[in-house]
């Protein structure tokens, strides 16, 4: 028979889903000083999009706030696609590479796991962010007049609280997809750089493009941001900086109680159906 | 058997096997893109994705330009964008198989067992990839000329300049979908950005959406180096000849010099890519690449 060591110490309740949370972020945060290589392939590399748009704006002679929208913008697509490849798909990956049923039948709280892969999840994708926009700022000489530190940091802090609370959601969704995960992903890049105005003030959409849109935390995080620190921002905003602090309050409740129905659901379809295991290639 | 007739035999079974691999790839290739939703899905996302990644460089233009898209600029922005997803397309659809069939699907190393040529084999896989690309650029172009009159005219189309450059073009691409291949069979880490990356810091040196006299000094010497900088000029030649006339960058050069060119990155990619791979390929086989796993 074999000898394993007795366990000594059981978590359980709230001290477990905080342990389960640390482990699961702590694969994140230790893989950014272990494995260098993002700064070629998350800093430089969105940088040359950012370039890109940069010298568009320039060849037709736009004004400098414009630069500055297409900096921040082009910073913020670093949390969008670790929303879509980090968070959402996460669940179908971990489905295929095996790792999710020892998830499942592990002691550790499915609602832990998710927000440990959150928290990790937004803690380096600011480092990268941060990254493209100190890069950004001082090759194209943005400035920056921050009229309300305060706002700035409650809007940024509410739209990373909704977004990741969308990829909690999103992740539960996914993984009832099959072979349609990785291209569902796919497709919700460039359409939503487009409609969520990443390279360009939303408020240049029409209005009900727009507010649909909203639903994205990004979108108004982001429409509220460039009002904060840019001197033309409050000319180009979409909706009053208040009113956006607002929806994505509510969106964030909506979108992390969205996430807990939505995997309780999958769960027990999962169950049901006998798919936790299944792997369709 | 004598000398002439074995070698005429090896050659012929050379070229059998050749087209048997390339067909069986396509069909492949095709099925990977398209049979995992239903048609009607799948033309929706295939038409989504560059109308919106169209439609970006669109809306900025015009928060700037008040609308006004009757401008050589706009134009040469336009085809420039709108023909580039060839690159990000074919060079990466060839490069992806490698990634797709080791770590994706684990069939790769019993693709190296398999009676077929592997070079043959990624082309085809890139060919499902040229289809997709030719819908996304006719689409793209269209809707430009009907929704924006970007400025186009049917009877001013050199329309043999257009096909022999954009077959050139194409074959130039495959070309370098099959260096990045070999290069991705070596590599571990971030083997699938490996195509997106090349194609996103080409998109800056090429001219594609602004010419590179718009470039530092220092910089343009490398768009110089890329045949695709070629080949998106003499596109925009062959198709939008008179707003070209607006842009200096290669006002010295003739369509034909500019064809030479292109023919002779074509001649050359064409001889070094296939050793790049083969040199490749052999370096993964003693490191015992081919079936790497790495989950990544």
């Amino acid at each position: 028979m074999l000898n394993l060591p007795k366990i000594e110490k059981r978590s359980s309740g709230a001290q477990l889903f905080m342990q389960t949370i640390i482990g699961r972020a702590s694969p994140r945060l230790i893989g950014l000083y272990r494995e260098k290589s993002w700064l070629i392939f998350d800093v430089l590399f969105p940088m040359l999009s950012v370039i890109g748009y940069v010298l568009i704006y320039q060849a037709i002679g736009a004004p400098a706030d414009y630069i500055g929208f297409v900096v921040v913008g082009g910073a913020m697509t670093a949390f969008w696609m670790n929303i879509l490849w980090s968070m959402s798909s996460q669940l179908y990956w971990e489905k295929e590479t095996g790792n999710l049923p020892l998830y499942i039948s592990s002691p550790a709280p499915m609602m832990g796991i998710l927000l440990g892969m959150a928290l990790g999840g937004m803690v380096a994708t600011l480092i990268r962010a941060a990254a493209v926009v100190i890069l950004g700022s001082l090759l194209f000489h943005v400035t920056y007049t921050i009229q309300n530190g305060l706002m700035l940091a409650v809007v940024f802090i509410l739209s990373m609280i909704a977004l990741y609370g969308l990829g909690m959601m999103t992740a539960s969704a996914f993984l009832l997809f099959g072979r349609e995960a990785w291209h569902i992903a796919n497709l919700a890049q460039e359409p939503v750089f487009l409609v969520s105005g990443f390279y360009f003030p939303l408020k240049f959409l029409p209005f009900w493009v727009s507010a649909a849109a909203s639903l994205i935390p990004l979108t108004l995080g982001l429409d509220a941001m460039r009002q904060l620190v840019f001197t033309s921002g409050a000319t180009l905003g979409f909706l009053n900086v208040n009113l956006e602090a607002i929806i994505l309050a509510v969106l964030s409740v909506g979108f992390i109680v969205g996430a807990k129905l939505l995997l309780g659901y999958t769960e027990r379809l999962a169950i049901r159906e006998g798919r936790i295991t299944e792997n369709r290639r | 058997m004598n000398e002439s007739l074995r070698s005429t035999s090896s050659s012929k079974d050379f070229f059998a096997v050749f087209r048997r691999s390339l067909k069986t790839a396509t069909w492949l290739g095709w099925k990977i893109e398209s049979n995992w939703t239903d048609p009607f899905l799948f033309a929706v996302y295939s038409i989504i994705k560059p109308l919106a990644g169209a439609a970006i460089i669109v809306v900025m233009y015009s928060v700037i330009a008040q609308g006004n898209y009757n401008t050589p600029y706009f134009a040469y922005l336009y085809f420039g964008n709108a023909f580039y997803q060839y690159v990000s397309s074919v060079m990466t659809g060839v490069s992806w198989a490698i990634v797709d069939d080791r770590e994706h699907y684990k069939t790769l190393k019993y693709m190296y067992v398999a009676p077929i040529q592997i070079p043959a084999y990624l082309l085809g896989r890139g060919v499902a990839r040229i289809l997709i690309g030719t819908v996304s650029v006719v689409i793209t172009i269209l809707a430009g000329i009907l929704f924006l009159h970007v400025p186009f005219q049917i009877a001013n189309v050199n329309w043999l300049l257009f096909i022999v450059t954009l077959v050139l073009g194409i074959i130039v691409l495959v070309m370098m979908g099959l260096i990045l291949a070999g290069v991705t069979l070596m590599l571990a880490r971030h083997s699938d950005f490996v195509g997106d990356a090349v194609s996103s810091a080409m998109f800056l040196f090429t001219g594609a959406i602004f010419p590179l006299t718009s470039l530092p000094v220092f910089l343009r010497p490398i768009g110089y180096a890329l045949p695709i900088t070629y080949w998106l000029e003499l596109i925009r030649r062959s198709l939008i000849g008179t707003v070209v006339d607006a842009f200096p960058t290669f006002s010295a050069f003739t369509n034909l010099q500019l064809l030479g060119i292109l023919v002779a990155f074509t001649v050359v990619l064409g001889v070094i890519s296939n050793s790049i791979f083969k040199s490749c390929e052999h370096r993964a086989k003693e490191q015992g690449l081919i079936d790497r796993v790495t989950n990544y």
